[in-house]
């Protein structure tokens, strides 16, 4: 049987995969972020999960308005780095696994979560920020991935619910996979994106660090609960991008019901961004 | 359609609904096509000739060549999208969130330093305070 080794809700905010991929996390507004992050690194380190799925957005690269899944699996062999306008990041190839991606398409549709299946699509910062992130700069990517891709670009996004339901969906299917190496297959799943921004009109700039950390608080500890946030709410107190923060439900929904809290961190800013991190395991 | 919505009141907020994505289709799918490389020389070697290729009014038309930021936004663009131009351009997110609301991009990363711009007298139009942008009503 698979083995969860935890969740992992990052922000994904480009600049910071600018900052790792041109040398300048020694500089002194990027020193102290990355910093905060080693814990995370470490942790990650330690536990080597196999397959990390990990639930992102893509923003006007591999999907543009003439297309919009709501939620998008990729079952891919490979993912490739999208070209985001500067070409594309100078990451690994993403590593799929098509056989638990195929099981996942399949349970998940079976349990009436009506997912769109993708073949070929490039991915972008959403999904490879959170890799450098975690992994720093490797060779190769040292795991596996399972890119779900959600719309929170086009208004509206699913529901917080929705997506702790989704979550939910997908540890039936992880539950039941009997894939070729299911056994102890080591599972991290990511929600990305968030925390409090806003990157348009008269009002970019603005952030909200007491949102986030009550966000994460009721995230741990009151899921059911959190997930009922209208997205009014997101959008008027964590700004118009930090609605991306429903898609750290779908990772919660993964998780048992109690969790402990192994790390969490918030920084102001990374460019326009309250960035956060926060780990989580199955309560020992 | 719903012609009244509940963030409405947001202010300087531009949320991409439906509404929104009809007016501004066809100036996001230009942007979009600023991912490919050969379609970013075209443009270089000649904006308005490549603008012709897409359907978009006089008036989104005019914004793109004028780099009016806030402009795109109230013509339908989307903000992922229309940074596609920004990117071509070799500006930053906070040179364009500067644009946008009124300052430098030097300025608005400073902002940024500073703790970014408080929720404090922004979460409705009518909240009375110095702080907020007087333009920022978005309907």
């Amino acid at each position: 049987m698979t083995q969860i080794v935890g969740g992992i809700g990052t922000s994904h905010v480009p600049a910071v995969g600018a900052a790792i991929d041109n040398g300048k996390q020694d500089e002194p507004y990027w020193r102290p972020f990355f910093d905060k992050i080693q814990p995370a690194r470490e942790w990650m380190a330690a536990e080597q999960p196999d397959v990390c799925i990990i639930v992102y957005n893509d923003h006007a690269s591999a999907f543009s308005l003439q297309l919009i899944p709501t939620f998008a699996l990729g079952v891919a062999a490979e993912f490739r780095p999208a070209d985001e306008g500067y070409g594309p990041r100078r990451v690994p190839t993403v590593a799929g696994h098509p056989e638990l991606a195929w099981h996942l398409a399949e349970s998940l549709i079976g349990d009436e979560f009506d997912i769109t299946i993708v073949n070929k699509m490039d991915v972008d910062h959403g999904l490879t920020v959170p890799l450098s992130v975690m992994y720093g700069q490797p060779g190769a990517w040292p795991c596996r991935v399972i890119p779900i891709c959600v719309n929170v670009i086009q208004y509206p996004p699913p529901s917080g619910k929705r997506c702790l339901s989704l979550g939910r969906a997908i540890r039936r299917a992880l539950d039941s996979y009997e894939g070729s190496d299911a056994e102890g297959l080591r599972i991290a799943v990511f929600g990305t994106g968030g925390m409090s921004h806003q990157l348009q009109g008269e009002r970019a700039g603005l952030v909200n660090p007491d949102f986030d950390s009550a966000f994460m608080d009721e995230l741990i500890a009151e899921p059911d609960a959190g997930c009922l946030r209208p997205h009014t709410e997101y959008i008027r107190e964590a700004g118009s991008e930090g609605i991306e923060l429903v898609m750290w439900f779908v990772m919660r929904g993964v998780l048992d019901d109690q969790v402990d809290e192994v790390y969490r961190m918030n920084h102001v800013p990374t460019s326009n961004t309250s960035n956060g991190l926060l780990i989580l395991q199955n309560a020992q | 359609m719903a012609t009244a919505r509940d963030y409405d009141d947001i202010p300087g907020t531009y949320v991409f609904d439906g509404r929104r994505s009809q007016q501004g289709y066809h100036l996001n799918m230009f942007c979009m096509s600023l991912n490919d490389e050969a379609n970013r020389e075209r443009f270089r070697a000649d904006e308005a000739a490549y603008l012709d290729g897409f359907d978009l009014t006089p008036q989104q038309r005019t914004a793109v060549l004028e780099r009016d930021w806030l402009g795109l936004l109230q013509l339908g663009g989307n903000i992922y999208y229309t940074f596609k131009l920004a990117i071509f351009d070799g500006l930053s997110m906070q040179d364009v969130g500067g644009a946008m609301s009124g300052v430098s991009g030097g300025e608005f990363a400073q902002m940024m330093i500073d703790g970014g711009r408080s929720i404090e007298g922004n979460r409705r139009v009518e909240e009375p305070t110095g702080t907020r942008s007087s333009t920022g009503h978005t309907s």
